[in-house]
């Protein structure tokens, strides 16, 4: 099994504070892997560090191998890593078919002959379709995104990060500010995506059942250090994490 | 009839040759965030160039392609060496764009002297048609045929085409665009060289409908472009055309009635709007 992502010693300090101290996991191809820890754990600031919006204080970050630590957020998109934000990120005045289909086609490699290319518009049309197949959102690809529901947003962003077709996923809290009614919706899209079994995903949510069914292994953050990396069981069973973060409330 | 119909076909013509220069504006601005105040110089360099190539061929169409070939090339020229280095700084956009509007009309006097110029329209659009007691001027309807013809390849442009996409996605998030992976600065320079290419079309179409040019020209009617973009919302292309008809309605029926507020009207026009509706008669909200 080889590692797709690999952290050693990764830390970012702001001012006085270390957000993310030396974190240090291992990420293998095909895996899924969920983090939990409670709010300003530095779930989101690790995240951040990998996907490059951030550049840590110290420590670095391995893709495949090949450090990518100082990489742009672009570079590491076309590398391979691909991420979904807290807050929904769509372009509210496109449809919501031409919303994937500008994913599909920076996939393709928008960077060569954008212009005449017409031809293969319809092919690009054709795949975005099928990604918004697969989030169950292909019946509204003609509405404008600005008119979905927050809950098919989140789907609408989901199928654009899919069109990327980065190898691996970076989905920040999905399910953050969605009501009750639709959190089974994006579980199932997330399991639909697991189960096409050709992606490595990492995860962050609150949700505990959610993360039980899904991970391969899940990390405990607490105060920006690694407090636990190990199988859904195993954590459960950590008496350090049940005391710090789930309060045992799943004794 | 025949005056309401002539004022309104002026207003048109007018109206359309606002809207090139106001297109490029609009776009530059939603796209980049940038602010060109030298837009009005390509305006003018279009209208000499254009000119000067149809002196020289003898043919008003290759005057148009020359003027188009100069504004593609000049805008090219100011993204990658003027505008370049200052993105995400307004202030000095504003001061760089400003300098270069000055040395872009300086450079005119340089090249075809201080004088102005008088442009004539070639003899096939000289004249008119008479419908009954209507007259109808043919270079205004050759003025809104190439504006027309403009707005349409635009829009086709943006909704039909992969860069046209990325363009309007730009104007929305262009952030967000790079996160997906794409280059913007490429699309950019795109943009960049589109809009001066409109703006240096209108300034060679400007020439024979005014009789003649002069240095000035393109700061003058830069200040009604910047009227357009406002009234038709920041980064809106169809807004910009919709704008640029309503104050070339509005400043040819007013200089006709009431001949001291036509430049007034469009003013308030632009202070209505910012009272009542900031984003725009037609930009989306926020």
């Amino acid at each position: 099994m080889t590692a797709l992502i690999e952290t050693k010693d990764l830390t970012i300090t702001f001012g006085g504070h270390t957000a993310v101290d030396s974190v240090t996991i291992t990420v293998p191809e095909k895996k899924f892997k969920s983090i939990i820890g409670p709010n300003g754990a530095g779930k989101t600031t690790f995240f951040n560090l990998l996907s490059g919006q951030l550049s840590p204080t110290k420590g670095s970050i391995y893709y495949r191998g090949k450090d990518i630590t100082r990489l742009s957020p672009t570079k590491r998109t076309r590398e391979g890593i691909g991420r979904s934000f807290q807050i929904t990120n769509v372009f509210p005045n496109l449809t919501v078919l031409e919303n994937v289909r500008l994913a599909v086609q920076s996939q393709a490699g928008v960077r060569y002959q954008m212009l005449f290319h017409y031809k293969k518009y319809h092919d690009f049309e054709e795949k975005a379709l099928e990604w918004l197949k697969l989030v169950l959102l292909d019946d509204k690809k003609d509405s404008l995104a600005s008119n979905l529901a927050h809950g098919e947003k989140r789907k609408l962003e989901i199928a654009m990060l899919l069109a990327l077709e980065t190898e691996l996923l970076l989905l920040d809290e999905p399910t953050a500010g969605m009501s009750l009614e639709e959190v089974p919706a994006i579980l199932e899209v997330i399991k639909r995506i697991k189960e096409q079994g050709n992606r490595t995903i990492i995860l962050i949510e609150h949700k505990m059942d959610m993360i039980l069914d899904l991970s391969d292994s899940v990390m405990v953050l607490f105060n920006g250090r690694l407090l636990a990396d190990g199988t859904p069981e195993e954590i459960m069973k950590n008496e350090t994490v049940q005391s710090a973060y789930l309060g045992g409330v799943y004794e | 009839m025949d005056l309401f119909f002539n004022l309104t076909l002026n207003g048109l013509a007018t109206g359309m040759l606002i809207f090139l220069l106001a297109a490029g504006l609009t776009l530059i601005f939603g796209l980049m965030d940038v602010l060109n105040f030298a837009h009005g110089g390509l305006f003018a360099w279009g209208a000499y160039s254009g000119l000067w190539v149809y002196s020289q061929t003898g043919s008003f169409l290759i005057g148009i392609a020359g003027a188009i070939l100069t504004g593609f090339l000049l805008g090219i020229i100011t993204e990658k060496w003027i505008i370049k280095p200052v993105y995400g700084n307004h202030v000095q956009q504003i001061l760089i764009t400003l300098g270069l509007m000055l040395v872009l009309s300086e450079m005119l006097k340089v090249v075809w002297g201080p004088n102005q110029l008088t442009a004539n329209p070639p003899d096939y659009l000289v004249g008119a048609w008479e419908v009954g007691d209507v007259i109808i001027i043919k270079y205004r309807v050759f003025i809104i045929f190439v504006g027309l013809l403009i707005f349409g390849g635009v829009q086709y442009l943006l909704k039909k085409t992969k860069i046209g996409l990325v363009v309007r996605a730009g104007v929305m998030n262009k952030e967000m665009v790079q996160a997906l992976g794409i280059n913007i600065q490429k699309v950019f320079m795109f943009v960049f060289m589109i809009g001066s290419g409109m703006a240096a079309l209108g300034g060679v179409l400007l020439g024979p409908y005014s009789g003649v040019i002069h240095a000035g020209m393109g700061m003058e009617f830069a200040i009604l472009a910047f009227i357009v973009v406002v009234i038709g919302g920041m980064g809106n292309f169809k807004g910009s055309i919709l704008a640029a008809i309503l104050v070339g309605l509005s400043g040819s029926f007013m200089a006709y009635y009431v001949p001291d507020l036509s430049l007034a009207v469009n003013m308030l026009l632009m202070a209505v709007v910012l009272l009542v509706r900031p984003q725009g008669l037609f930009g989306a909200k926020g």
